[in-house]
């Protein structure tokens, strides 16, 4: 990862490739990459469909080792859905072969006029752009096939549906999984946008000849590797419940907490949430002949995901993610797994992001386009509107706030343009906080307040109370800004915040790898600064304290069953980046 | 009195996972976790009518727990 890439859409005569040394960008990675050369090269006024705007590809510091759970991917850009900065993360194996071919970034700039559709070639020979307008609004799933019958089964691919092509602004970018299916998604924030206004179709990553990066002390860093996955392995979310039923284990706990938003955020309680829970799609998929344990990349040894076959026994969709039931689920009133799981191909297949997108049929659903619980309608709206290019599909796939503003709903559930996933920051009130303050736009990943309000991991703060939420929604951002950074899947946190070895693992694997000396507060530090500079470029594209805020309904409407509004008060939310 | 005891996640495993029982009066947590024979420092979250509890918090007529070993995601 010694070099940078930067590819040039919009030269004249054509797209330019030029190479330079990683520079002033030496030591960083994932995150840090992204964010601190988005908010130091891009002008925050610019328009995020403009050519201004980069988008910033980058593996992790420990991508491309040895190291297990190294293989997320951090994409950056001024984002289209927000107007903030953005980090988009994924899985997949785009980090591993990407860091291993010896990029710490490829970027991608300025904007070719025209029509023509790009493909761009990564190996060890260098970097090709190619015009293929053969792929002219292909959806993920049939492209990649066709892209796997002339590059082959040993390259990663990152790509785009025709939901980026049209510039849709919860567009997604895909990376394709262990076994080449397009599953695995940067989803929020319309990076995949950004990826069709440069006119970027596919990007074909591919290490032929290239080994596993070296760490600087190979002895010390394979113990420390082990000792880490021991950790992973003791611990009961690592080891036992995120294996054995995926993140929808927490259907049933967020339902029993009562902070299940139900029928765009008018319950806290769903009816029908047994149905779509965890412990019901790990019964199914295995009854089916699909699995419940599966690794988005090689050397993951948490294995979250899954394979979801249809009723006949066929490959329907990688098992969805909590936030995914939860947004096509209970949001919508649906208490179908299968219709779910379909709508978790199409969004992975269309290109979308699958909380925005599910945010938005719930808003539609709100606005009486269909009914609450209709599962039918909701495929036909993804089939026939969103993938077709429709006007209301149009809409519909640039997320919950147009379609609420375009549809006439007034709760309509986003902070700074971005929706709000599965947890409801009334009964959950630290949750809120990260929604409200996040550099991000509301995300829960930015600092996961669940673990310690719900789910009693790494401490425990009463989720009904005001009393520590903004302090603990802190710390979890600062740690969370630097684990993205690492390239590490963010669900060590769970094992690393609760056993004090399994953290000294971590660090040991970083500077065993990198001949350094970190510590607890380095990363702390490394954390600040990467949210500092999303921040800073945050104040100059226009946003203030005051957009540090949650939507109106949610200081102002109780929801049962605890009947308590949002009510950590706006000074206390203003002191989140005051360290 | 009656109480309905869930179990969720691995603590299904060879148990009854929604059962409505009869407790004797004073039952606390504790007891509904050794009568269901979860070893209780397996026991991760404890969610008594929406909110948390804890092992000694005594049970009442009508109550609804739920029992979860650690548990994450996200
Ligand atoms: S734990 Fe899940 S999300 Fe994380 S790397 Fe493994 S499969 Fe991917």
């Amino acid at each position: 990862m010694e070099k940078i890439a930067r590819i040039d859409m919009g030269a004249q005569g054509g797209p330019r490739v030029t190479f330079e040394p990683v520079g002033e960008y030496a030591g960083l990675g994932g995150r840090a990459t992204t964010s601190i050369m988005i908010a130091k090269e891009v002008n925050p006024l610019a328009h995020a469909l403009g050519a201004e705007n980069k988008l910033v590809i980058a593996p992790g510091m420990l991508s491309g080792s040895a190291g297990a759970m190294t293989g997320r991917l951090s994409v950056g850009c001024k984002s289209p859905l927000t107007g903030t900065i953005k980090e988009s993360n994924a899985g997949g194996q785009a980090a591993q072969v990407l860091a291993r071919i010896g990029y710490a970034a490829i970027v991608l700039e300025g904007k070719p006029e025209g029509d023509d559709l790009y493909k761009i070639i990564v190996s060890a020979e260098g970097i090709k752009v190619e015009v293929d307008n053969s792929l002219k609004l292909m959806d993920n799933y049939p492209l990649v096939e066709k892209l796997r019958a002339q590059y082959g089964d040993k390259v990663a691919y990152m790509t785009i549906g025709s939901a980026g092509e049209r510039m849709l602004y919860a567009a997604s970018i895909a990376c394709t999984d262990p076994e080449l299916r397009p599953t695995r998604h940067c989803g929020r924030g319309g990076v995949g946008a950004v990826m069709g206004s440069k006119k970027v179709k596919a990007i074909i990553l591919d290490d032929a000849g290239m080994k596993m990066r070296p760490p600087k002390y190979p002895d010390k860093f394979r113990d420390a590797n082990r000792k880490f996955v021991e950790g992973l392995r003791k611990h009961p979310v690592t080891g036992e419940g995120l294996p054995a039923y995926g993140t929808n284990v927490l259907t049933n706990v967020i339902n029993e907490a009562g902070g299940y938003p139900t029928r765009n955020f008018r319950s806290g309680t769903f009816e029908g949430a047994a149905k779509l829970s965890g412990e019901a799609q790990a019964e199914l998929e295995i009854k089916r002949g699909g699995t419940a344990t599966h690794g988005c990349h090689r050397g993951c040894v948490i294995q979250c995901s899954g394979i979801y076959n249809d009723k006949n026994g066929n490959y329907l969709t990688k098992q969805p993610e909590y936030e995914t039931v939860w947004a096509h689920g209970g949001h919508c009133g649906i208490d179908d797994l299968d219709v779910v799981a379909e709508l978790d191909f199409l969004d992975d297949n269309i290109g979308l992001d699958t909380i925005d997108m599910g945010v938005a049929i719930g808003v539609a659903m709100d606005a009486g386009i269909i009914k609450f619980g209709d599962g039918e309608g909701a495929i036909r709206l993804m089939k026939e509107e969103v993938a077709k290019g429709t006007p209301l599909g149009r809409l519909l796939g640039c997320g919950a706030e147009i379609t609420g503003k375009v549809l006439g709903v007034e709760k309509v559930p986003v902070v700074k343009g971005q929706a709000l996933p599965a947890y409801d920051p009334r009964p959950i009130q630290g949750i809120g906080v990260t929604y409200a303050t996040t550099t991000m736009g509301a995300d829960h990943t930015a600092g996961y307040a669940i673990a310690t309000n719900i789910l009693k991991s790494g401490g425990d703060v009463d989720p009904l109370k005001v009393e520590g939420q903004v302090e603990l929604s802190r710390n979890l951002q600062i740690a969370t800004a630097a684990i993205d950074s690492t390239g590490m899947c963010l669900f060590i946190a769970f094992a690393i915040l609760d056993q004090p070895e399994t953290f000294q693992a971590f660090l040991d694997m970083l500077n065993a790898f990198y001949g350094t000396e970190l510590t607890g507060d380095s990363v702390v530090e490394l954390g600040k600064k990467v949210l500092s500079a999303e921040r800073d470029f945050n104040a100059r594209a226009g946003f203030t304290k005051y957009h540090d805020r949650l939507p109106r309904f949610f200081y102002t409407d109780p929801i049962a069953p605890h009947n308590q509004v949002f009510s950590v008060s706006d000074e206390e939310m203003d002191q989140l980046y005051n360290w | 009195m009656h109480v309905t005891v869930k179990l969720f996640a691995g603590f299904r495993n060879g148990r009854i996972p929604i059962e409505e029982t009869e407790l004797p009066e004073g039952t606390r947590v504790i007891d509904v976790v050794n009568r269901q024979t979860i070893p209780v420092n397996e026991v991760g979250i404890i969610m008594l009518n929406n909110r948390h509890a804890k092992l000694d918090t005594e049970l009442v007529q009508g109550d609804i727990l739920a029992l979860f070993p650690l548990v994450g995601g996200g």
